[in-house]
């Protein structure tokens, strides 16, 4: 049954698609604007790593602009302050806590660091980075959790191939939503 | 009826026995008190003869009778009595983490949430945005990428739609291995009920036309924190909305003015307040909030994603933790019910910790994915009681016992701090527990 789903699924949308052509009943006020002009506000980044832009950083580029603009919340090396530590030591998970859902131990894909630094931080200023400050962090803080060499650069290629440790123990809680 | 601020009087007569109990521990027959029908008249009638006019104050005119009152306001707001009615705040100071506030159940009657007490979470402070200025985006995987402004979404077919709101968080001190010694308001605050009215996504949807690669739109806020989720297209096509108004009026600030996502029985945080863009994906985005804050710890160290739904739930609002009853006699047991897998199809009460249930009476209209109000005579003898409710829903679902929920989600080791969000998706019963001296207390059972 849930392997006709998708074939199913995609039949509709493509009817749906079909019916406003012909239905052409809603008011059609939405006025029409280009991928470029949109790109400004575009910063949505997919697990393999579409929609990363150009740019690289590295952990030694990355640790003085922590220290400038990240460690009054986050610590010291990323230790954890008034905000959470982005940086910890290895520790397998016991017990339900969220508190144990650090980067290291929890987060699957890497490129959720870039992306949420890249809209949400530093938390005073958001979107003041630039795309190599934003890689250079991301860079920082994979290296300060030994997911990446020290030396390594982080890019739209490199990025999205980082090996992250718990990225197999998920599960879909509600397959027949998606 | 009297009721004062530091505890509830008993409806009636204690000592009236006519009406017909149920369950143990003194629960009635909800037709009761529901259908006003001749048993309750004749009960009350019973009880006010018993109680007739000994030493009766005679009345007189207050003050406020004998002068001109205040002028009529152009917007206006509640008492100046009812200054008590209010949010609890996680973060009254904005400071640089995020804020909650949780609606006030146990002062609340009835299935509608009032806006200034709809629950709020915001991650980076509450956006001040002009509605000329503001516009939504739809774009990627569609036929023709589109802006919208306020005004010309507002020219669009309006739809209304009653639906509560819940944060996946809510009711997370409930994973405490102690019951905590919180309100409801501390415990279930971060879920409220409210008629939105805006227009269906699928109609905005249709005008983009959608490329069928598309299986995932991503949706952002204009917030600060750009808060984005993934939200499944199957959803966006089904009952999605872009909510303009809330109870009426346009959506309150922290509710997401000028506009927001709606997503009727998922968790809150994917309904994407102050909503700039949707863009249409093949794969999930799998931002922060969904590979990290959203996804739960199981006890064996796997962890669920993309729970979405906020399944069928109930709680007591009234009586509940820090009440005190006022002597025995007959009050109504009353609280909310609400699944996001539809209508709900009943609530059983148990006032002895769940030995003995009997069905409560549900205020009309029960709407899909909204608040449904329960109500349930009860005659406190007295003695020790423990009140609890629990709710099906017309898909067939039960809200779990705290056993059933505890052995497959698992519990903290610890207590943890009441504001903190140790777990998430919590929906299996509430206890509270009456004793002798009429103290409500938060109890498991």
């Amino acid at each position: 049954m849930s392997t006709l789903r998708p074939v199913v699924f995609s039949a509709a949308l493509l009817l749906a698609a079909t019916a406003s052509v012909s239905l052409a009943e809603t008011p059609h006020l939405g006025k029409p604007i280009d991928e470029a002009s949109i790109a400004n506000w575009d910063i949505s980044i997919l697990p393999d790593g579409t929609g990363l832009p150009k740019g690289s950083g590295t952990a030694a580029q990355g640790a003085p602009i922590f220290a400038e603009k990240c460690s009054a919340c986050h610590g010291d090396n990323g230790k954890g302050g008034i905000a959470n530590a982005l940086v910890e030591e290895d520790k397998k998970i016991v017990g339900i806590s969220a508190s144990q859902k650090t980067i290291k131990n929890f987060w699957p894909y890497a490129t959720t660091i870039f992306d949420f630094i890249r809209r949400a931080m530093p938390y005073n200023a958001p979107r003041s980075l630039s795309d190599d400050e934003v890689y250079a962090l991301t860079a920082y803080i994979l290296a300060g959790n030994k997911l990446i060499d020290s030396g390594d650069t982080m890019n739209a290629e490199t990025l999205p191939k980082v090996k992250m440790p718990n990225r197999d123990n998920f599960i879909i809680r509600f397959p027949d939503r998606i | 009826m009297d009721k004062s601020a530091d505890g509830i009087a008993p409806k009636r007569d204690a000592y009236s026995h006519d009406l017909p109990v149920v369950a143990g521990n003194g629960l009635i027959d909800r037709r009761a008190l529901l259908g006003r029908g001749v048993a309750l008249a004749g009960a009350m009638g019973a009880g006010i003869s018993s109680s007739i006019a000994a030493g009766a104050e005679p009345l007189t005119e207050d003050p406020w009778s004998l002068e001109i009152g205040e002028a009529t306001p152009p917007y206006q707001t509640p008492s100046k009595f009812e200054a008590k009615v209010i949010r609890t705040r996680s973060n009254p100071n904005n400071e640089p983490r995020n804020s909650h506030a949780r609606t006030p159940h146990h002062l609340l009657q009835g299935t509608t949430t009032p806006n200034g007490l709809h629950f709020s979470i915001n991650h980076g402070g509450i956006p001040v945005i002009d509605p000329d200025r503001h516009r939504l985006v739809i774009h990627g995987l569609v036929k023709q990428p589109l802006e919208f402004s306020l005004e010309t979404l507002s020219r669009y077919p309006q739809v209304s739609r009653v639906t509560f709101l819940e944060c996946g968080g809510n009711s997370a001190p409930m994973f405490a291995p102690e019951p905590m010694q919180e309100t409801v308001q501390a415990l279930h605050g971060l879920v409220s009920c409210a008629e939105w009215t805006g227009v269906m996504l699928s109609t905005l949807l249709e005008e983009t036309g959608i490329d069928p690669k598309a299986k995932w739109i991503v949706a952002e806020g204009a917030d600060s924190p750009r808060l984005s989720r993934s939200v499944p297209v199957k959803k966006a096509l089904d009952d999605a909305m872009i909510a303009l108004y809330q109870n009426g009026e346009r959506l309150m600030p922290g509710n997401g003015y000028p506009m927001r996502l709606l997503l009727p029985g998922y968790e809150g945080n994917m309904n994407v307040k102050f909503l700039r863009r949707i863009k249409l994906v093949e794969q999930p985005a799998m931002s922060m909030y969904e590979s990290r804050t959203y996804s739960q710890i199981l006890p064996d160290g796997k962890a669920y994603r993309f729970y979405f739904l906020q399944e069928v739930k109930s709680f007591i609002t009234n009586p509940s933790h820090g009440m005190a009853l006022k002597g025995p006699g007959l009050y109504e047991i009353s609280g909310v019910a609400y699944s996001g897998t539809g209508r709900i199809e009943k609530v059983m009460i148990s006032a002895d910790g769940g030995k003995s249930w009997a069905q409560a009476a549900l205020q009309e209209p029960v709407l899909s994915k909204a608040f449904t109000r329960f109500r349930m005579p009860w005659r406190w003898d007295g003695g020790p009681a423990t009140l609890q409710s629990r709710a099906w829903d017309e898909a067939g679902n039960v809200q779990p016992t705290r056993a059933e929920f505890v052995a497959v989600r698992g519990e903290l080791t610890k207590q943890p701090p009441i504001l903190s969000f140790p777990n998430q998706h919590y929906n299996s019963i509430t206890s509270w527990g009456v004793g002798t001296s009429g103290e409500v207390k938060h109890v498991y059972a």
